[in-house]
């Protein structure tokens, strides 16, 4: 019964929180309306959505966060270096293949989208079977450090929260 | 608020300010600067990750010295932009790979299957 209402508990929290973020003061009226949206809004895309997420570790999600934030700083300051200070010829862009360990859509999202946020590295398509990821590097003289950085760093992170 | 707190939020808020605008450029540069179309994709996702982020955490503390409160309106942008610029920057990459615009030599996916972009043509839904 719970779980046919809630279809997708950690969607309707994230609902909750950016209802009160986006009317931005702590009211009982907007905790009403919060509720009422998270369990319209699961229920009328559960279509789209039929897998309940499996997340096996939310806290560690936090920690994964922190991380993604700090690369995003520190990658920000080597691509600047990049395109203020690397003569245009020298830029040595290549693609990467990163062969992927996890198996969950949702871990596969969001590493796809760590590996675009955190600049440098732009992931561009996925093999058909969805076993592989192709990423663009920015500017990759060793492209194989690259691929074993998100593999080691955000992968193996990953498959610890989902799997 | 004491005057040194005061002064010290006023630091951050100049700092984010100063710091935001700065990468939003840069990213704009690199845009200008780089060739090739793959390469100026790497741009956009500069100045949404710390130019905007670091002119919104000014803007979210802002208010303190004049002894308002933090506002956090401004994290639900970051938020929606750390969401949906991946996915933009996903829909223009596998654009340019399939109009054949992207960098070439696109490397083999090592799993027996083509890349999704490049596979054969699925029928309309």
């Amino acid at each position: 019964m719970l779980k046919r209402l809630f279809p997708h508990p950690y969607l309707s929290l994230t609902l909750i929180a950016l209802w009160f973020m986006l009317v931005n003061q702590w009211k009982l009226g907007s905790l009403v309306m919060a509720i009422i949206l998270a369990t319209i809004l699961p229920l009328m895309t559960s279509a789209w959505w039929p897998d309940r997420a499996r997340v096996r570790h939310p806290l560690r999600l936090l920690g994964y966060t922190a991380l993604v934030f700090w690369d995003i700083i520190v990658a920000n300051f080597q691509v600047a270096y990049v395109i203020l200070f690397i003569p245009r010829d020298k830029v040595q862009s290549r693609w990467l293949t990163v062969p992927l360990d996890l198996k969950s859509p949702e871990a596969i999202s969001l590493l796809a989208g760590t590996i675009t946020m955190t600049p440098g590295t732009l992931s561009s398509d996925m093999s058909a079977c969805g076993r592989a990821l192709l990423v663009h590097a920015l500017h990759a003289p060793d492209p194989d450090s690259v691929r074993d950085q998100i593999k080691s760093r955000y992968e193996a992170r990953l498959k610890r929260i989902f799997e | 608020m004491t005057p040194l707190l005061q002064t010290a939020v006023e630091l951050i808020v100049a700092a984010g300010l100063v710091g935001g605008g700065f990468f939003a450029l840069v990213g704009s540069w690199g845009l200008i600067r780089l060739p090739r179309p793959m390469q100026r994709l790497h741009a956009p996702t500069k100045a949404t990750t710390i130019g905007v982020g670091a002119a919104l955490l000014a803007s979210s503390i802002g208010d303190l010295p004049q002894g308002g409160t933090i506002s956090i309106q401004e994290w639900l942008i970051t938020l929606f932009l750390l969401l949906t610029a991946p996915i933009s920057a996903l829909f223009l990459a596998k654009t340019l790979i399939l109009r054949g615009e992207a960098d070439p030599d696109i490397p083999d996916s090592g799993t027996g299957q083509p890349w999704a972009t490049l596979g054969q043509e699925r029928p309309d839904p």
